[in-house]
């Protein structure tokens, strides 16, 4: 179920593994944090060995997301579960809580390793193969924190003036599909987890309704088959419910939760486009007269525009053609889900009525007939 | 009177009013009028209609008659036919308010809903009396039918309130009562199994009922997500648009499966209230076994007290006794005179406790045999009544099934 995502260049012709697992907890005098264990399986040549285990806490993904985002400023990196959940309230290091950030980690890694341009990312590599004093070390080097707030604040500046009027029709169209997506997909997850809640309080009434079944049976003589073929109904039928609560927290709740994600990295994607954009144009408002005697800077920044562009055009198709995979998979899922929860109570009710109807006809033929 | 309906039941079932004559209650209706106290007041009436079966018809049919009653004239119907015939376990009202109601239901009596479920049960309650071999042939049921002025004056002119039996004095037999009949007391624990039970059931129905109503309604929420989404989506619009369709089918089925399930719950409801009735019987037992005890308690110490006259021993202390050793002996003739006074209570009181135990042993006999009735009656009732929600859990799930595979084939041509 874990690995349900699309592969789309086809199982055959990958050539990086990984899988996370084996959450770990550990406990120093500051703190206490969880690590993973992260296993890579390769056949590629850039990679000295061809299995490699290694142990990473959620920082150390978080930095991997932002160096991703640093080196392909226009390119969608798939989302991290969020560091801390309020809906829910689920304790921090619960084993739900756990296992679902594993499982969302575990998407992430794959997600990467499956994009055709992140899979070679050297600090992906690094990430997959250095010892925790490898990484480390490697973490410290780089521009720093500050560095690089200071560059967003001149990024947003230039971008506030000029980037929204020379923006091609193509990103603004992708503009306006984000903001509704962003909206829709808010939007249902919520749904679908007000749905869940109305599933689980269902189903903690139905473990009540069943047994008092149970309990009437106890001071009738001639009823109490029937009632404790009700009980038993009704309690195949809370199982039937748990499961369908189950698929609905391992398939519908992450994918949705997924998109939510994505649609806050696809609104940052695209503004970074409009953000270097914005870069090319106050560069050439600047020197309007003397374009020409910086002919070769213009052009330079132009070639980034192109190219960040290209990118995350190429990118927005893949990530639509996914989307629309999981989609469709996930909704089928939950339609299946439902589908089975009521075959499942269906043939629970048919075989208590026919038991029923049995009985109904041995009496019948002891009476007279009409 | 008590001793004549406990003739009458003997008569069998073909004679009930029943099979003679088509029962309904067809109407419900709002009314204002003055009551007792000349107050504006709001009720609803019920239209009772009656048609005698026709046993040889070539295409004829009887007249139609009608007449309107409210609740409270049922109430008085009720309450004179459990006085007057305290051996039968007399069939129960629907209720007068909306109880165990889940929160989509009004619990105000005047709700639509509320008035035809109880229009339902009126005419139910009806059907039972008309086919009970003995409430059936009641002349007070029968003008209930059929008479509607004068109904009332008749009813009290019977003095039935004057027989009822006082509630403490109920409660005093109860607790005092030495021999009741153990079947009585088996029945009458029974009865509050049955109550206690019923009632838990109904109650966690309804919130059943109210969460199984959250998960469909919210569902609905789909429907007009998935048909704004669909606007940005080329490939995919289609198949949103569709399946949100059938979300919106999902979610405005479980009104009918949950109105499906109150009557259901209404015939739970019936068994309930009989509970009650159950334990009026046994009650009216215990009191009976209680006056009885009584009485004869009365005429053993009437009979000590004269053989201590007669034989001038004391054997139990007595005021009188005392005060007579203290201040001399009655004379002869006093005693004698007194003897003679207690001879007749004995010879009274004897007859009377004969009378009383036969009466307590007819009383017995008859309401046993009700109460079999009763039981085989509430047996089939009940089985019934478990199949047709299993019915209805059934209709459920196939509805359930068609909406999912219908959206299920949306979401794969996504």
């Amino acid at each position: 179920m874990i690995n349900q995502y699309k592969f789309e260049d086809g199982p055959e012709l990958r050539d990086l593994f990984i899988t996370v697992d084996d959450p770990e907890s550990h406990i120093t005098a500051i703190e206490t944090f969880i690590t993973y264990r992260v296993v890579t399986k390769t056949t590629r040549g850039e990679f000295d060995s061809s299995e490699y285990e290694v142990r990473r806490r959620y920082q150390d993904f978080l930095w991997l997301k932002s160096k991703l985002e640093e080196a392909h400023p226009t390119l969608i990196i798939p989302p991290l579960p969020e560091k801390f959940i309020m809906r829910g309230m689920v304790e921090r290091f619960s084993d739900e809580f756990i296992e679902t950030r594993r499982k969302a980690l575990h998407k992430f890694l794959n997600r990467i390793a499956d994009h055709p341009t992140l899979t070679f990312n050297e600090d992906f590599k690094i990430f997959l193969t250095a010892q925790a004093w490898e990484l480390s070390s490697h973490k410290k080097q780089g521009p720093g924190l500050l560095s690089r707030m200071g560059q967003t604040v001149r990024a947003v500046a230039s971008s506030v003036r000029g980037a929204v009027k020379n923006r091609p029709e193509m990103f603004t169209e992708m503009n306006n599909y984000m903001e509704t997506f962003s909206q829709k997909i808010n939007v249902l997850d919520k749904i679908a987890h007000r749905i869940y809640k109305e599933e689980r309080d269902y189903f903690n009434e139905m473990k009540e309704y069943g047994p008092i079944h149970t309990l009437w049976s106890a001071s009738e003589e001639d009823i109490a088959d029937s009632l404790k073929g009700i009980a038993s109904c009704i309690e195949r039928c809370c199982r039937a419910t748990e499961r369908r609560m189950a698929g609905l927290s391992e398939h519908l709740l992450p994918i949705l939760h997924e998109y939510v994600l994505y649609s806050e990295i696809l609104m940052g994607v695209l503004k970074r486009r409009d953000q270097i954009q914005g870069e090319l144009d106050s560069k050439v408002d600047a020197l309007a007269n003397k374009k020409d005697l910086f002919s070769e800077e213009i052009e330079k920044l132009e070639d980034k525009v192109e190219r960040a562009n290209n990118a995350l055009k190429a990118d927005w198709d893949r990530w639509k053609q996914n989307m629309h995979w999981d989609m469709r998979s996930t909704f089928t899922n939950v339609a299946e889900n439902n589908l089975r929860y009521y075959e499942e109570c269906l043939a629970t009710w048919e075989s208590f009525l026919t038991s029923q109807t049995v009985d109904l006809h041995v009496d019948e033929d002891s009476e007279d007939r009409p | 009177m008590l001793h004549e309906s406990l003739f009458s039941s003997s008569k069998k079932m073909e004679d009930c009013l029943a099979k003679k004559m088509e029962i309904t209650v067809s109407e419900a209706e709002k009314r204002t009028g003055r009551n007792a106290m000349n107050i504006q007041e709001t009720y609803t009436a019920y239209l009772i209609e009656t048609r005698a079966v026709e046993s040889q018809s070539e295409g004829q049919c009887a007249p139609v008659e009608s007449l309107w009653r409210r609740y409270s004239e049922f109430e008085l119907l009720r309450n004179y036919l459990s006085v007057t015939y305290p051996h039968i376990v007399v069939p129960p009202l629907p209720e007068k308010r909306a109880d165990f109601v889940w929160h989509k239901l009004s619990a105000d009596n005047m709700d639509p809903d509320f008035v035809e479920r109880r229009r339902i049960g009126l005419e139910n309650f009806l059907l039972r009396v008309a086919s009970h071999p003995v409430l059936c042939q009641d002349k007070i049921f029968y003008a209930f039918l059929m008479q509607e002025g004068g109904w009332k004056e008749m009813v009290n002119e019977t003095g039935f309130q004057l027989k009822a039996d006082s509630r403490l004095k109920a409660l005093n037999a109860t607790f005092r009562v030495k021999n009741p009949d153990k079947r009585f007391t088996e029945l009458k624990h029974y009865s509050d199994e049955l109550q206690s039970v019923i009632s838990h059931l109904l109650r966690v129905r309804a919130r059943v009922a109210d969460r199984l109503y959250g998960v469909y309604k919210v569902h609905g929420n789909y429907g007009r997500v998935f048909s704004e989404w669909s606007a940005i989506e080329k490939e995919m619009g289609d198949g949103l648009q569709s399946a949100g369709h059938h979300m919106d089918v999902y979610a405005a089925s479980i009104d009918d499966i949950l109105e499906e399930e109150e009557h259901y719950a209404d015939q739970l409801k019936e068994y309930l209230f009989y509970a009650e009735a159950l334990r009026a019987v046994c009650r009216k037992h215990e009191l009976m076994q209680y006056d009885l005890e009584m009485a004869a308690q009365d005429l053993t110490s009437k009979k000590q007290q004269c053989e201590e006259l007669a034989t001038g021993t004391v054997r139990t202390f007595s005021l009188k006794g005392m005060t007579s050793k203290l201040f001399g002996q009655e004379t002869p003739e006093q005693r004698e005179a007194k003897i003679k006074v207690l001879e007749e209570q004995i010879q009274e009181g004897e007859e009377q406790l004969k009378s009383k135990n036969l009466e307590g042993r007819d009383f017995v006999k008859s309401a046993w045999a009700d109460i079999e009735r009763f039981k085989e009656q509430k047996n089939h009732d009940l089985k019934e009544a478990l199949i047709s929600y299993a019915v209805m859990q059934i209709s459920m799930c196939k509805k359930g099934i068609q909406v999912w595979t219908n959206a299920k084939e949306c979401f794969s041509k996504m």
